[in-house]
């Protein structure tokens, strides 16, 4: 399970929030680049959730704000032997 | 979810300014204001009551106004034997009591009113807060601290989310009444770590209702203890007006009920009851309940004949019960969208088109002489513009009528319906 795998399926949880098909890097911000309000992070944060079954407080979400972040947040959460 | 006309319940992250002026992060909300004003919109939220009439009519910027966004909902800021106690307690203990409850602030008036809450809601321990937006703050940010995990709705209000900053535990969220987003996250939580459970009975941004005795059951098997914060059920939900917890039969397994002086009592404090056997601590380690000062003694008074008048409020609670379905069911038949397809509340939410046209409503139900509340993003839920109105048990049959006529001439002008 390496890094690369984790960020593949965070961008197929992406998908449905992501309209503007915005190419998304290493340093893409969610709430200036894809413009994320409040109710699109907590539903694309309960997508990420399901997937991966982990919990992401609010209080780790205040500390993403790229999406490099967010994979390394995620890749540090799972259960499954990253 | 709230009042909170201009900002969203739920604290918002704010940008660093520019050096220099610290108020250069209010820009947007300015201009947001501004905007507004400049449609040649009266401003909805610079509303002054002139003269107070009746708990149901006042002189409002110098209009004769049915009062429909206000939440006193039992109408008992005028009852005579409520008034009677406040002067009589104003007259006894004077203005002020000019200390912390711990200290020189509990009168003998403070304490009758925690009688009278623990009579109303058959609980062991009552303690009496300044206000709701406290009795939420202190309580949530005093059990649950670093380490510890609070699950709760995402369209809770303003001050059950600073009650979770303020206690520093970690904050997760699920969907607004989706009962399986909160098992999934319930059995995430790590093993061993401090669990609360945070609802409100209603959910004063539609008027809809939390399903209680699902998530109430979920809850404690997960072992996570329950707060429910029921400000907006208080005095005509469930058979004793305890609140929608009450109505759902899960009263026993709610740890800590939330309420407010300030809705159906006609005042203004808070509260919490419950039946921790160790719940007296919390008048020692509670913050916001010791480091302010207690509610005036002719504030106390009212608020204890009150809540005992409503204990014996059943005829009341039917009139307000008519009261909201006559209403949801006359918007509905002129062909409003409302925010709940039958009446769940004493509130009803009309859902409007866009925000232009729910100024426009508004300010032609003003003119008609009808004051709704208008709840504008990001208050609101899925950033809704609604009208929401909320009933009174002293409106009168003939009233509802009249709001009705107003409704569909307001609505034919602005062509909403």
């Amino acid at each position: 399970m390496d890094r690369a795998e984790t960020d593949r399926r965070i961008r197929e949880q992406l998908e449905p929030f992501n309209s503007k098909r915005i190419a998304v890097a290493e340093g893409t911000s969610f709430a200036g680049d894809l413009e994320f309000d409040s109710l699109t992070v907590m539903d694309f944060v309960a997508a990420i959730e399901d997937e991966f079954d982990i919990i992401i407080s609010m209080n780790q979400q205040a500390e993403i704000e790229t999406w490099a972040q967010l994979v390394d947040a995620v890749h540090a959460m799972r259960k499954d032997g990253a | 979810m709230s009042e909170g006309v201009m900002q969203a319940d739920q604290p918002p992250v704010i940008e660093a300014a520019p050096a220099g002026d610290l108020f250069a992060k209010f820009d947007g909300v300015i201009a947001m204001r501004e905007g507004l004003l400049k449609a040649g919109q009266e401003d909805p939220f610079s509303l002054v009551m002139e003269q107070v009439l009746s708990p149901t009519r006042a002189i409002c910027n110098g209009r004769e106004t049915i009062l429909l966004g206000t939440y006193n909902y039992m109408g008992m800021t005028f009852d005579p034997d409520v008034i009677a106690a406040g002067k009589q307690a104003l007259a006894d203990f004077g203005t002020g009591t000019t200390g912390s409850r711990v200290l020189n602030g509990t009168y003998q008036g403070h304490r009758e009113c925690e009688d009278a809450l623990r009579e109303f809601y058959g609980m062991d321990h009552a303690m009496v807060f300044s206000t709701g937006y406290q009795a939420n703050l202190g309580i949530i940010s005093t059990i649950a601290g670093k380490g510890d995990y609070i699950v709760l709705d995402i369209d809770s209000h303003a001050s059950i989310w600073d009650g979770c900053a303020l206690g520093n535990a970690e904050v997760v969220p699920f969907r607004h009444n989706d009962i399986d987003a909160m098992e999934k996250r319930l059995k995430r939580i790590p093993e061993g770590a401090g669990k609360l459970v945070i609802l409100e009975g209603v959910y004063s941004m539609l008027g809809d209702i939390a399903p209680l005795k699902e998530m109430v059951a979920i809850a404690r098997k997960h072992g996570a203890m329950v707060l429910v914060d029921e400000a907006h059920s208080m005095g005509f939900i469930g058979e004793n007006g305890r609140g929608v917890a009450e109505d759902a039969g899960v009263m026993d397994d709610v740890d800590f009920i939330i309420g407010t002086f300030s809705k159906s009592v006609g005042t203004v404090g808070g509260f919490c009851v419950s039946n921790h056997p160790k719940f007296e601590i919390m008048r020692l380690v509670c913050r916001p309940y010791v480091f302010t000062a207690s509610l005036p003694p002719s504030v106390v008074a009212t608020a204890a004949t009150s809540i005992r008048k409503l204990m014996d409020g059943a005829d009341k609670r039917a009139h307000l019960w008519k009261n909201s379905r006559r209403l949801h069911g006359g918007l509905k038949a002129l062909g409003f969208e409302l925010g709940t397809a039958k009446a769940l509340s004493a509130i009803v939410a009309v859902i409007m088109p866009d925000l232009e046209k729910g100024a426009a409503m508004w300010q032609a139900l003003l003119h008609e002489g009808l004051y709704v509340n208008l709840a504008r993003p990001p208050a609101t839920p899925a950033n809704m513009t609604l009208l929401r109105c909320s009933l009174c048990a002293e409106h009168s049959d003939a009233e509802v009528e009249t709001i009705l006529g107003m409704f569909e001439r307001a609505g034919k002008a602005v062509g909403i319906i």
